[in-house]
């Protein structure tokens, strides 16, 4: 997909979650761009503040432990960082919207899907109820479900999970938001459903051209959806490139482990390989690379200093002192 | 990955088939508890046309026909259904005006320490933190005082009346009131459509409002419901000690204390008033359970 302008773009981005435990540095120095009609995928194993990240950008980190100590968010050249709570409530569903993971709570259990969508429009236009049932009815046809007018009287325990995260999407995109935030919006959904929902998110991203983060740990999902990929470790991005060539040549060690634990459907393998260890505790971060106690290529200086980033090739871009030196492509 | 044809017709497949339209209220209205309801409807009725019901003044004396029996008993006579009490007042015509007193003190009660409890209960769940723990302290020091004490005191410092017993009530209702809804605030507050909305721009008022209320409001109405039988019995507890309504403005549980001294020679002035208070207390209680039901979307359609 062509991209255009960028709309979204994290600038060293740091945020802190103060815990009985220490300061959690849950995102630490991320920075990334989501251009016009453009999907990002945000991967990485759990903990690793891929949430946190997104939570930041709409500035709704859990209070009062969370807070963002520097760095800059974006939205079409604006800074949301310093916008007051008022500023942001305007900001938040009508320019950057966000789908969380599970359907069955993501839908109020007491007003019907019509209600709901209403009051989603509501929230940012004016009008009569009547129109705004008719726009209402309209989102639905557009997020594909059958039978919109009969749908909107129904409450959301009389709908199956994909119809549900449909009914989401509806709302996320009623705005409509030109960036629009993925959490994992397919993790909760059967693999045919997945693909369905995949396909409905790019439809609504062709006819709407918004920028998309696609936050996710499935590499299937990235390779069907995303035009770029991000992986994120302890807090920071370690690597990010196109996807093709992310996926053909990753550059940094974790990364690389990672595509090699991906099950392949043309080999079969006795054991799929696995990363020793665990990641390190965000409170206690070693000073050096956060991947270095794991990694099969650390030396001293991995240890001690943390890698500056190299462009390795055309926007793809690693973290890793070994992207120094190996020539790139 | 593999590539397979992802232009999936999306709107076929069996989760699009339009599901039968719910059988509407007719269901529910069938499944009505009726009994206990025709005795609410019937309390509310009575307690409304007292004048006009009551074939007999509630306060007027007569002495000449004191402890007269109902009129099924011997001695008995049709101008007191009920018969009569020591004073010679008519038993049915007080237990009629007396549920004027029962219910007045019941709604306003409800109203005021419910409400409270409500208000209270969501800002607590819903703010969390200090302010939380601030307020389900009180909560739990309200708690702590033994009901009947406070109305006592209270009886003792604000003096005897209707209105005492309303702030009585009010005061141990709304700790009650506030602890549970505080509990499902918790619940709902964790799930994603309260995160949605706030990503989705609404205030925490709004949120509060609009997202939270609605789904406590379940809850909220079958404790009200259950607590009308245990204020109805609060009441007639604090009558029945005598810090409650003053006489001679008839009170059940005041006619059961009444009628305690003359229990085994006659058993109307206590057994009457009690079995009005089993009733209506009863009848509420049942009322709450089916309210618990109609009240949930995904139970209502079972009905």
């Amino acid at each position: 997909m062509s991209a255009g302008p960028v709309l979204l773009e994290l600038r060293d981005l740091h945020a802190h979650l103060s815990t009985r435990w220490g300061v959690v540095r849950a995102v630490d120095g991320v920075s990334l761009t989501v251009r016009e009609g453009e999907t990002l995928g945000l991967v990485g194993e759990s903990g690793c503040g891929k949430t946190m990240t997104a939570l930041s950008i709409l500035r709704l980190l859990p209070q009062p432990a969370g807070r963002i100590v520097a760095g800059q968010i974006l939205l079409e050249g604006e800074d949301l960082v310093p916008k007051s709570e008022r500023q942001m409530r305007r900001i938040r569903g009508r320019r950057i919207s966000m789908i969380l993971q599970d359907p069955q709570t993501s839908l109020n259990p007491v007003f019907s899907v019509g209600n709901q969508l209403v009051e989603a429009l509501r929230v940012h236009r004016a009008g009569p109820r009547r129109r705004l049932r008719a726009l209402a009815q309209e989102a639905l046809r557009q997020v594909r479900v059958a039978a919109p007018a009969q749908r909107l009287r129904d409450f959301p325990h009389q709908m199956s999970g994909g119809m549900k995260q449909r009914v989401v999407g509806a709302i996320a995109v009623s705005g409509p938001p030109r960036v629009l935030i993925a959490d994992e919006p397919t993790t909760a959904l059967d693999v045919t459903i997945q693909l369905q929902y995949l396909t409905l998110l790019e439809e609504i991203q062709e006819r709407t051209r918004l920028a998309m983060l696609f936050i996710t740990h499935d590499f299937g999902i990235v390779a069907r959806i995303c035009d770029r990929v991000a992986v994120m470790y302890a807090g920071r991005i370690v690597e990010s490139g196109p996807t093709r060539e992310l996926f053909a040549a990753p550059r940094h060690p974790y990364t690389q482990a990672l595509m090699a634990a991906v099950p392949r459907m043309d080999e079969s393998v006795e054991r799929l390989p696995a990363i020793d260890g665990q990641p390190p505790a965000l409170q206690r971060l070693p000073p050096g690379c956060r991947f270095a106690p794991r990694c099969r290529h650390a030396d001293d200086r991995c240890q001690r200093e943390y890698p500056a980033v190299f462009a390795v090739g055309r926007e793809h871009e690693a973290a890793c002192w070994r992207a120094e030196s190996s020539p790139s492509r | 990955m593999a590539r397979v044809d992802t232009r999936l017709p999306l709107d076929v497949g069996p989760e699009t088939t339009t599901a039968a339209a719910p059988a509407g209220g007719r269901g529910a209205l069938g499944r009505l508890p009726w009994p206990s309801f025709l005795i609410i409807v019937g309390m509310l009725l009575v307690a409304l046309g007292a004048p006009l019901l009551a074939p007999h003044s509630a306060t007027e004396q007569s002495l000449p026909d004191k402890l007269q029996p109902p009129a099924w008993q011997d001695g008995g006579s049709t101008r007191h259904l009920l018969g009569t009490d020591l004073l010679g007042r008519d038993v049915l015509s007080r237990l009629i005006y007396g549920a004027r007193v029962s219910l007045t003190v019941a709604a306003a009660a409800l109203l005021a320490g419910g409400g409270i409890g409500l208000a209270v209960g969501i800002v607590s769940g819903y703010a969390g933190g200090r302010l939380d723990s601030l307020l389900m302290r009180v909560v739990d020091a309200t708690l702590t005082f033994p009901t009947i004490l406070i109305a006592l005191l209270l009886a003792v410092s604000l003096g005897q009346g209707l209105r005492t017993m309303v702030i009585a009530i009010t005061l141990i209702l709304w700790a009650r009131f506030a602890r549970v809804v505080r509990g499902e605030v918790l619940t709902v507050k964790g799930r994603d459509f309260v995160a949605l909305a706030r990503v989705h721009g609404c205030s925490h008022v709004r949120i509060m409002a609009m997202h939270i209320l609605p789904n406590v409001t379940n809850t909220f109405m079958v404790l009200l419901s259950l607590h009308i039988g245990f204020v109805i019995l609060v009441e007639a507890s604090l009558s029945f000690l005598g810090a409650g309504i003053p006489p001679p403005t008839p009170s059940w549980g005041q006619m059961v204390a009444d009628g305690r001294g003359q229990i085994a020679s006659a058993w109307w002035l206590s057994f009457l008033p009690g079995v009005a208070i089993l009733l209506v207390v009863l009848a509420f209680n049942l009322f709450g359970d089916w309210l618990r039901d109609w009240l949930d979307p995904r139970l209502r359609q079972q009905l």
